[in-house]
């Protein structure tokens, strides 16, 4: 008898009710076990049977980790809260609009329905040549065939690849790193905050793993600073059709001004590389410029420094340039929101 | 115990990927192993030195001999540090990821890897046409040091022959060191390949799968091995009975007494009054 592919191999299934019994089975059975929030990238991974973990631990009972409250000015946000609840927050669209935009445009409704924002920004690449289950340098192997000279990988990145081409799909992501975010990390060995900027790997770093979350540990909530509060904002998310599709890029800035000019801001890309990219350079050179297109131009050529396009995603590059640049500029318009 | 891990192509062949990284774990544990049982020996045994007398009337027989003998020219000893950094370098890139210390190592590996390759065609054509290329290998002729070398360790008088340039396990230590460098750094300039560098254009069809599944078992199998003999090498390094070959190779020279304690006159020849590079 034919193997149905949607049927998805055995597992023990935990549903943990509190965050130390699911700290307690991560750390049980480590790298065997797979985390699932929302289910929306584990599902897929699970019904192709291109990843057989021994365990699943469920988050969806846990308690404490869903939920939007102020904190210290900022925003605490459960990693189990989904992504309509952010979306639609009064209290994250008053003072962190970048975010509720961002994930009002992930995916679709239904999926927004059920996807968290914890799921979001932890999720796996989409290459489809490591999700088909070939042992590519991300599955372990020792080669990348999104990067050969007969691959398809219009999708793929054009920054910091280090033999993996592949990039981070979320919304989410680049808009946290623009609002300095940390994320709450639990284990068995405690609590440790890291900065959204750095919860994100390259290949370069760890070519399996898109963030820094190791076995047994879990992302329980993502904290966000008042320091970007009612800021000034600008997300826009280039895609091959309008709703249920990743980035092709996605650009999140926040700015603050000072007169006319940029008193300080922070712009990240993402879909261009394995992790967000925090323009830094870009960062420096429009603080104290005014925001015109001679800034917005300056700030789009810098953008793209470095950018290497394999064979079917040259259209990224200037891509990023201008979406950097309508970020500089606040297209859409004229206007950001804040 | 699985030595080498196996995937999967997308033609659904199973293929040969790289080693398995208890290997390493297994070359760490050799490496320390080693250290901590000839320690113990050293320690225990019934190890023998030379009698004093014995090389105290080498000397009076030598006195035309320069108090300082050059043992290692400028050169070589600029060729040996810097080998050895690159080494580390290649070394801690490669293990401290898969001992779970996470940073950007592939650049730093690949730079490494060209400074020690570099460091080793510098080598070969310095031994080859500056000093005795033969000088530092082994073969039968070592047969009757390696009988007396095993029967002093082992407790027993013996007054047979003693080394030329170089003591017979500085010259087994070479041998190794060849086999397991010259797999590494072969193996791993045509690895390059498969990376983007400003040297070479990127040919991940340089080979078949099944060739490149062996270069990389090969570059895997090389490196571990390297963990256990640069453990040894360190080790040896730092014993105090064979420190006097550790300071040679940092000032360059050995004293007469030295020389004529641990080395045949005849097989290592020095020229009265005047320091030795060409050996």
């Amino acid at each position: 008898m034919a193997v149905i592919h949607d049927v998805m191999p055995a597992f023990e299934l935990f549903q943990p009710a509190s965050i130390s019994d699911a700290v307690t089975l991560l750390n049980r059975y480590g790298s065997d076990a797979w985390v699932m929030a929302g289910g929306m990238d584990s599902f897929d991974w699970l019904k192709d049977r291109i990843k057989r973990p021994s365990v699943v631990v469920d988050l969806s009972q846990v308690q404490g980790i869903r939920g939007i409250k102020e904190q210290n000015g900022g925003l605490e946000i459960g990693a189990a809260t989904t992504l309509t609840e952010i979306a639609t927050s009064v209290t994250v669209r008053d003072r962190f609009g970048l975010l509720a935009e961002a994930a009002g445009l992930v995916a679709s409704p239904q999926i927004r329905n059920q996807g968290t924002i914890g799921g979001n920004v932890s999720q796996d690449t989409r290459c489809w040549y490591y999700r088909s289950g070939w042992s590519c340098y991300r599955a372990g192997g020792n080669i990348c065939y999104a990067d050969t000279p007969t691959a398809i990988n219009r999708e793929h990145a054009i920054l910091d690849a280090d033999r993996c081409v592949a990039v981070n799909p979320s919304d989410t992501a680049p808009a946290l790193v623009a609002l300095d975010a940390q994320m709450v990390i639990v284990s068995s060995r405690g609590e440790r905050l890291v900065n959204a900027e750095d919860y994100f790997i390259g290949p370069g770093t760890d070519i399996t793993r898109m963030t820094v979350l190791a076995p047994g540990e879990l992302l329980t909530a993502i904290r966000i600073p008042a320091t970007w509060g009612g800021a000034q904002f600008y997300f826009e998310k280039a895609r091959d059709r309008n709703v249920w599709d990743f980035p092709l890029l996605n650009v999140a800035a926040a700015a603050r001004y000072s007169g006319q000019a940029f008193e300080s801001i922070r712009v990240v890309v993402n879909a261009a590389a394995a992790r967000p990219l925090r323009l830094h350079a870009v960062e420096a050179a429009v603080v104290g410029k005014p925001r015109n297109d001679q800034t917005a131009d300056l700030a789009g050529q810098i953008a793209i420094q470095g950018a290497q396009p394999l064979r079917y995603n040259g259209y990224k590059i200037p891509l990023m340039r201008n979406l950097v640049k309508r970020a500089i500029r606040g297209d859409r318009g004229g206007s950001w929101t804040s | 115990m699985d030595f080498v891990r196996w995937g999967l192509n997308p033609w659904g062949q199973n293929i040969l990927e790289h080693v398995s990284w208890t290997l390493f774990w297994a070359s760490l544990f050799a490496g320390l192993m080693f250290l901590v049982a000839h320690g113990s020996y050293m320690l225990l045994s019934a190890h023998r030195k030379r009698p004093e007398a014995e090389t105290d009337r080498l000397e009076a027989a030598h006195a035309n001999l320069p108090q300082k003998i050059q043992r290692h020219s400028g050169a070589a000893r600029a060729f040996h540090w810097v080998m050895a950094a690159a080494m580390f370098v290649l070394l801690f890139t490669a293990f401290l990821p898969v001992v779970g210390v996470k940073f950007a190592w592939v650049k730093w590996h690949w730079i490494a890897g060209l400074v020690l390759i570099g460091s080793i065609v510098f080598h070969i054509l310095h031994a080859s046409f500056w000093l005795d290329f033969w000088s530092i290998w082994v073969g039968p002729k070592d047969i009757p040091e390696f009988k007396a070398e095993i029967m002093r360790e082992l407790g027993h008088d013996m007054p047979g022959p003693k080394s030329g340039k170089y003591p017979l396990g500085n010259r087994l230590y070479h041998l190794a060191i060849v086999f397991a460098g010259l797999g590494a750094a072969i193996s791993g300039l045509l690895m390059m390949s498969r990376i983007r560098t400003p040297i070479f254009s990127r040919n991940p069809y340089l080979f078949g799968d099944a060739a490149w599944g062996f270069t990389y078992v090969l570059h895997g199998v090389a490196g571990v091995g390297l963990v256990g003999l640069v453990i040894a090498h360190v080790y040896f390094a730092v014993r105090p009975e064979k420190w006097w070959i550790t300071k040679s190779m940092i000032f360059g020279m050995i004293t007469r007494r030295q020389y004529l304690e641990h080395h045949e006159p005849d097989r290592w020849r020095v020229a009265a009054n005047q320091p030795s590079s060409r050996t």
